[in-house]
């Protein structure tokens, strides 16, 4: 006994240093120290470089002129300055990823439900569009749709007509460009307005079906709303709308709008292959809803359709919003593949003005910030909405 | 029976034998298949219809374009510049050495043969979930393997000629950038999992910060910062190999992912392991190597994979840092004169997806067939 207390004084767990305390705030200082440090020797040599090659630091050059200039949304110039040629980018970025993200969740709801159609041919299309698409880079399919797809049609003279005025080349998609005359916005607000009436007779019919189980053609009465309203209005105001034709020239198209064969083919890319993921989200989301489900409303006598669309789908959205939410994020993230195919988007439009001017560090900073701030929105929004559908526990 | 004689002349005696009911519908062979499967109600019928219409539009063209009006052979660009109706795999045939081994010199092309054959010998035994010496292959994968290839690939030593990394490219480069990726992510993964984990809070919070910040910024900006901001940051003079560069940068992106999918598996371990580790006198290192960690890792085999999947085409962009692996080659093979046809670009490209397409349905069979086999082990 007194060997082993003995021991027990002398253990090696009491000494100061072995304190569970002192180690965690050893290891804490140790790892500020460093951090700090290495910021502090990354800074270091950096004035000493920048002082070096002459570049002064700041972001005093977004307000000097760019001297070149990218196709984008907005009107840029080669008079136009580095910060609105970024903000150019910036819009750009933001107009590729809501078009992607809009045909990916299509294509994904539409294929994930289909992987699990009991048509044999259906499911296995399905399949082999998933495992093909989800197995190669998204800079493949990039590059496939831009060189091997886009660049190989017809040049300009030969253009294949879609439609009346609607004609597709080597350059792109040529169609008329909408003008807004001056009584436009009452069409807007009209729109607007019928929009509202469709919600409320939306709320009432629901009040009404609660209180009385009598139901009401909502969707059919809300279209004509729509349509009647913002139609009659249309006509009204004498023909707001008229539309700039795109002409033929010799060598090219003028006026009209066009779609550019890079920016079709980033956002058709990103669409198509970011299906692949959320079909597989939209397939596990489904399974996870319990077969019993299933039959029960198929006991209370809904047929397929609606099976999916008030019982299944509802319950999966549960299973599926949180992976959206990152998928989302992964097509915001690869839009920056358009620097691939030469699209300015924000980082096309930095590497651009990160060669004349040298401010790398500044540039890299603001792709930072904008990505980090749009991830951070995202994820935002996605919380809020999941948080709105998630189960009520009782 | 007593009883039912007492109530008279309910009971009931068949007097002629029953019609043979019609067989049931036969549940096997090819047409209840069909009708089972494609041709169930009216809506079956069209859904199968339309089917067969996209399949056929899509697989007809893509057949002919692939195989049967391809040009097959040919030295030179005339013979696919003449034919605009089909894949030029001439093309390929013509650059595969190319495609493969990058500008790795012609003599020493062997090296690289040997470094795939290792590369096979190291992962086949480790995936195989019966195969031997587990712990050692580990060591092999994670410290051997890579100090053997970079000398035999970097040569300089024991009288092979050295070759500069600027030279290398093609699939060879994929790979080693890849597994480098993986063997890096992997280790730094777990530390960036446990320190995020960690109750100690300047830890936990820069484990968060590093673990968010590259998760939230896509890796072309990160690429960015390690081709033209890491100069920036390091003494004048100092100079880096643009491979190392795209390694560090990858690996550190990789490695954010990597630790989220660990922490997920860390989560999933009860707490009464961590409880009944240290009720053992297990130290923190100790009861991680030992008890949590084995278990955490084996539960998310399958998102650790996904994670190589995701790096294994991420690979592709290093083209940022000025490397050329094999899409970077493929690419800058359709530049070449001697090649440009209408259909180069094509052919090249669907080479490299179907390259691609290789391995990562491999890996995400393997992943599924890990799955399949903890299910199993779990259920009992």
């Amino acid at each position: 006994m007194a060997v082993a207390d003995a021991g027990r004084i002398s253990s090696p767990h009491d000494r100061w240093y072995n304190n569970p305390t002192v180690r965690s705030i050893a290891v804490q200082v140790t790892l500020v120290v460093a951090v700090v440090a290495t910021v502090w020797w990354f800074a270091n040599n950096t004035v000493t470089n920048l002082r070096e090659r002459g570049i002064a630091s700041g972001f005093d050059f977004l307000g000097k002129r760019a001297g070149f200039d990218m196709t984008t949304f907005l009107d840029t110039t080669s008079q136009s300055t580095y910060g609105y040629m970024l903000l150019a980018g910036l819009f750009d970025t933001i107009v590729v990823a809501i078009l992607s993200i809009v045909i990916a969740s299509v294509l994904g709801l539409i294929v994930g439900i289909a992987r699990l159609s009991s048509n044999w041919l259906i499911r296995t299309i399905a399949t082999v569009y998933v495992e093909f698409f989800r197995n190669i880079p998204p800079l493949i399919v990039i590059l496939f749709w831009y060189l091997g797809v886009l660049a190989t049609l017809p040049n300009i003279k030969d253009a294949i007509q879609l439609g009346p005025d609607f004609s597709l080349s080597n350059r792109g998609i040529f169609m008329p460009r909408p003008i807004f005359g001056p009584n436009f916005h009452i069409v807007v607000i009209a729109f607007a307005v019928s929009l509202i009436i469709a919600w409320a007779v939306r709320r009432w019919a629901y009040a009404r079906r609660m209180a009385t189980g009598k139901g009401f053609p909502v969707g059919w009465t809300a279209l004509g709303i729509i349509v009647v309203l913002t139609g009659g209005v249309f006509i009204a105001t004498g023909d707001p709308l008229t539309f700039e034709i795109p002409v033929k020239t010799r060598f090219n198209i003028n006026g009209g709008w066009t779609v550019s064969p890079e920016f079709a083919s980033l956002f058709i890319a990103l669409g198509v292959y970011t299906a692949s993921f959320i079909a597989e989200i939209v397939r596990s989301g489904i399974m996870a809803v319990s077969h019993g489900q299933t039959e029960a409303a198929r006991a209370l006598g809904l047929h397929g359709g609606l099976v999916l669309r008030l019982v299944v789908l509802p319950q999966a959205l549960r299973v599926i919003i949180p992976p959206l939410a990152s998928e989302y994020l992964n097509i915001t993230k690869n839009t920056s593949l358009a620097v691939a195919v030469g699209f300015a988007d924000l980082v096309a439009v930095g590497n651009n003005v990160l060669n004349p001017t040298g401010q790398s560090i500044e540039v890299v900073a603001i792709w930072m910030a904008f990505y980090l701030g749009l991830s951070v929105i995202i994820s935002l929004a996605m919380n809020w909405f999941n948080a709105r559908i998630a189960l009520t526990e009782r | 029976m007593t009883d039912m004689q007492s109530q008279g002349d309910v009971s009931f005696v068949r007097q002629e034998v029953l019609k043979a009911a019609p067989p049931p519908m036969r549940v096997h062979g090819v047409w209840p298949w069909m009708r089972a499967n494609l041709f169930g109600s009216i809506g079956d019928t069209i859904l199968t219809l339309v089917g067969a219409a996209v399949a056929l539009a899509i697989i007809v063209p893509a057949l002919q374009w692939a195989v049967f009006n391809a040009t097959w052979l040919g030295q030179t660009r005339d013979t696919c510049a003449a034919n605009t109706a089909g894949a030029c795999w001439a093309f390929v045939e013509a650059n595969f050495g190319q495609f493969i081994y990058g500008r790795y010199p012609d003599p020493e092309r062997w090296r690289v043969n040997v470094f795939f054959v290792l590369l096979a010998l190291t992962i086949v035994p480790l995936a195989i979930p019966s195969a031997p010496f587990k712990r050692f292959n580990l060591l092999a994968a994670l410290v051997i393997f890579p100090l053997v290839s970079a000398f035999l690939l970097l040569g300089g030593v024991l009288g092979l000629p050295a070759v500069e990394t600027a030279v290398w490219g093609g699939l060879f480069l994929t790979l080693v950038v890849s597994y480098v990726g993986m063997a890096m992510s992997l280790p730094l993964g777990i530390i960036l999992a446990l320190g995020r984990r960690s109750k100690m809070p300047i830890v936990q919070w820069v484990c968060i910060f590093f673990i968010e910040v590259c998760r939230g910024v896509p890796l072309i900006t990160v690429l960015f910062m390690a081709g033209i901001l890491l100069p920036l940051f390091l003494p004048t003079g100092v100079n880096f190999d643009k491979l190392l560069r795209a390694l560090l940068g990858l690996s550190l992106f990789a490695a954010a992912y990597m630790a989220e999918v660990i922490r997920g598996g860390l989560q999933a371990i009860p707490k009464g392991q961590y409880e009944g580790a240290k009720s053992l006198g297990l130290g923190y290192w100790t009861m991680m190597r030992l008890i949590i960690l084995p278990q955490a890792i084996t539960i998310v085999i399958p998102g650790i994979v996904n994670t190589f999947i995701g790096l294994f085409k991420d690979t592709s962009l290093v083209y940022i840092i000025g490397l050329f692996e094999l899409l970077g080659t493929v690419r800058n093979s359709f530049a070449n004169p001697d090649w440009a046809t209408p259909e180069t670009p094509a052919t090249g490209l669907f080479f490299a997806a179907i390259v691609f397409w290789i391995f990562c349905f491999g890996m995400s069979q393997y992943s599924q067939y890990t799955e399949r086999r903890l299910n199993t082990e779990r259920k009992r």
